[in-house]
């Protein structure tokens, strides 16, 4: 069971092949969607693992901008995972950026001295990104764990949110680092904030969305993956894969199984 | 930031024993929190055990029907029985008049039909009985005045995690006069920055390292000490804040919606690093349903409270005990604090009752009998589809 949970999602995300040579997500952006009934840091939990655990004594590197919780509650639930972030963080392979009280207030550009705060945050990112050694930039995965917090803390910007996290796409292809955001689906039903998600989307090469199943809560089956798209360049063609499977979470692990194939 | 720092330190170990054994009014929760009550045993006990400290709860309002201030008021109230500081903010002119009309707890005269009615009276006549245990040991006071004296505070404090509130008594004064409890008007303040900074100016001072420290620091004295001290130390460091009808229409800074959700992701961020519980009531329908729905994702605990309609004959047929029920509370969200496994209740609906019309009761609801032969409820003309589209998210 646990070799066929690890597939699924791993499969699907291309992380059932992890080695040392290979960057983990290959240099992939993607993007979760997740509900207010249902929330979809528990693949954020995964990957993470995932990354810093799968492969020992590889050169994987997590830059974790949190913007809904405290490092306490990661350390708390990786630790059941089987993942010390606190040993990660002092090893210099987990870095974890408080977000949580920031402001990133948009300056006026031009203005003499004045940065906005995402500015000052991407160049964050690009000092952490050049003190690696040039051959390890592509083991490199930026993780952010609520992107509409981020808007809120940028006051409502959306359109420099945007542009950041373009600028971080930008990283993925001239480095081959990855990039993994969160996002609420639910928030963005009006006109107006369904453009930021569609572009999003649109930049992200793998969409991951969670959602209740349709017949409300259920003990043994938390969720559902609604769609897991990726889109693949694969010599000049495009493949297109679709999963849906559900899942089941655990303190220390999570089950992924077909609809009506749970064992 | 301190919530960064790694535990290698004993002292975040040793609040959580002291916590546990001295202080009823804060019980350890799972996965390294503390719970408070909510000033509603049921509601408690849906959310497993209660609100864990650093929790934001969220309360979406029925413009119907003022329920959110059933939930309010039991937690104030809660706080002050538990001598935890509080700070109310409301957009009425005279935020304090209100604490007059906070519930108090129920006396053990009071008939209840509660299970637990036994129990407790006779916790209560352990109570009374001190002083007969005192007068016993008058002779013998030096070498157990100690003991004596720790009976006596253990007795003199005893309190319960969560008390029983008559809504038809009102508070003794002496619970709210102190300093301890602060009052804000939301309706003329321009901007939300001035509300933003009394919040965090009271929540620096539940800060959960100098809790740790006070823990530590009479770990080396007499058990008389470790309980005076502890107890005092630990419940003052927790505090709570309520924030009634946030963004309601008679507020200058109501319109400010990113204003708004700035200062809810400040106070969520302070809050989880504080000894402390803050809960806020806002009137979603008058809120744009993109910023309700991120108002719900800030949100710990999130629950809706909804009117019932009157005279409502096909409800009155598919609920048993429908004319004591005032209304509906839904559980959207329960807080998950350092755990990734979401929370599966039995059900996310509850009745809100009012029991002799003085106890605050939630249960789950019942659905009338259904009549064997004919596979409808009593009564109805298998009108179940109508029903449930009138109770709408009703989850039985």
């Amino acid at each position: 069971m646990d070799s066929r949970a690890r597939n699924l999602l791993d499969e699907a995300l291309g992380l059932d092949q992890l080695t040392q040579l290979k960057p983990p997500l290959g240099g992939k952006a993607v993007l979760i969607e997740d509900c207010v009934e249902t929330s979809g840091s528990f693949v954020l939990h995964q990957l993470i693992k995932r990354l810093l655990t799968a492969v020992p004594n590889s050169s994987n590197v997590v830059l974790f901008l949190a913007f809904a919780n405290p490092f306490s509650h990661y350390d708390r639930i990786l630790r059941k995972l089987g993942c010390n972030l606190g040993a990660q963080r002092e090893k210099g392979r987990f870095i974890f950026v408080d977000m949580l009280n920031v402001e990133c207030p948009v300056g006026e550009e031009g203005k003499a001295g004045g940065r906005s705060g995402l500015f000052a945050l991407f160049a964050n990112i690009t000092k952490v990104l050049n003190a690696l050694p040039e051959s390890n930039r592509k083991c490199l995965t930026i993780v952010i764990d609520d992107v509409s917090l981020m808007e809120v803390a940028a006051h409502g910007s959306s359109d420099h949110v945007l542009d950041f996290l373009h600028y971080c796409h930008t990283l993925t292809s001239d480095y081959g680092c990855s990039l993994v955001t969160l996002n609420h689906e639910d928030i963005y039903s009006s006109m107006d904030g369904l453009v930021f998600l569609k572009q999003m989307e649109y930049a992200a090469d793998v969409l991951v969305k969670v959602e209740p199943l349709a017949t409300g809560l259920a003990a043994d089956v938390h969720g559902q993956f609604d769609g897991l798209q990726m889109t693949v360049l694969n010599r000049g063609s495009l493949n297109n894969r679709m999963s849906n499977f559900q899942f089941r979470i655990k303190e220390n692990s999570v089950e992924y199984f077909y609809p009506g194939a749970r064992a | 930031m301190a919530a960064t720092k790694t535990r290698t330190s004993s002292f975040s170990r040793n609040l959580p024993a002291a916590s546990s054994a001295q202080s009823p009014e804060i019980k350890c929760g799972p996965n390294g929190t503390f719970l408070v009550s909510s000033g509603i045993p049921d509601l408690d006990k849906t959310l497993g055990g209660g609100i864990p400290l650093g929790s934001l709860v969220m309360v979406m309002e029925d413009s119907e029907a003022p329920h959110h201030m059933l939930l309010l008021r039991n937690f104030m109230s809660q706080g002050l029985v538990h001598k935890q500081p509080l700070l109310y903010a409301s957009p009425s002119k005279d935020p304090r008049g209100f604490l007059g009309t906070l519930p108090s707890p129920s006396s053990p005269k009071d008939d209840k039909s509660r299970s637990h009615d036994a129990e407790q009276e006779k916790g209560l006549r352990i109570a009374w009985q001190y002083k007969k245990y005192f007068g016993e040991n008058q002779s013998n006071l030096d070498g157990q005045r100690g003991m004596i004296l720790f009976r006596f505070i253990v007795l003199y404090n005893k309190q319960e995690f969560s008390n029983e509130f008559d809504l038809r008594r009102p508070l003794d004064r002496h619970f709210y006069t102190g300093q301890h409890v602060d009052c804000i008007s939301t309706k003329d303040l321009p901007n939300i920055a001035a509300l933003q900074e009394r919040c965090t100016s009271f929540l620096s001072q539940f800060s959960r390292y100098i809790c740790t420290f006070f823990a530590i620091d009479f770990v080396c004295f007499t058990n008389l000490l470790i309980v005076t001290f502890r107890n005092d130390a630990t419940v003052a460091c927790t505090g709570r804040i309520a924030i009634q009808s946030l963004c309601a229409p008679q507020c200058e800074s109501s319109n400010m919606e990113w204003e708004m959700l700035s200062f809810i992701r400040s106070l969520k961020s302070t809050v989880r690093s504080a000894n402390a519980v803050a809960i806020i009531t806002f009137p979603s329908s008058l809120v744009s349903a993109t910023f309700c729905k991120r108002w719900q994702h800030l949100a710990d605990c999130l629950v809706s409270v909804k009117a019932i309609p009157d005279e409502d004959k096909e409800l009155a047929k598919l609920l048993t005990g429908y004319q004591d029920i005032v209304g509906f509370l839904n559980i959207h969200r329960v807080p998950r604090i350092n755990t990734q496994v979401p929370a599966v209740l039995e059900a996310t609906t509850l009745s809100i009752k009012l029991q002799k019309r003085r106890y605050l009761v939630l249960e789950c609801l019942n659905q009338a009998p259904v009549d064997g032969s004919s596979g409808s409820s009593y009564g109805t003309s298998g009108n179940c589809s109508g029903a449930s589209s009138k109770s709408g998210s009703l989850d039985f």
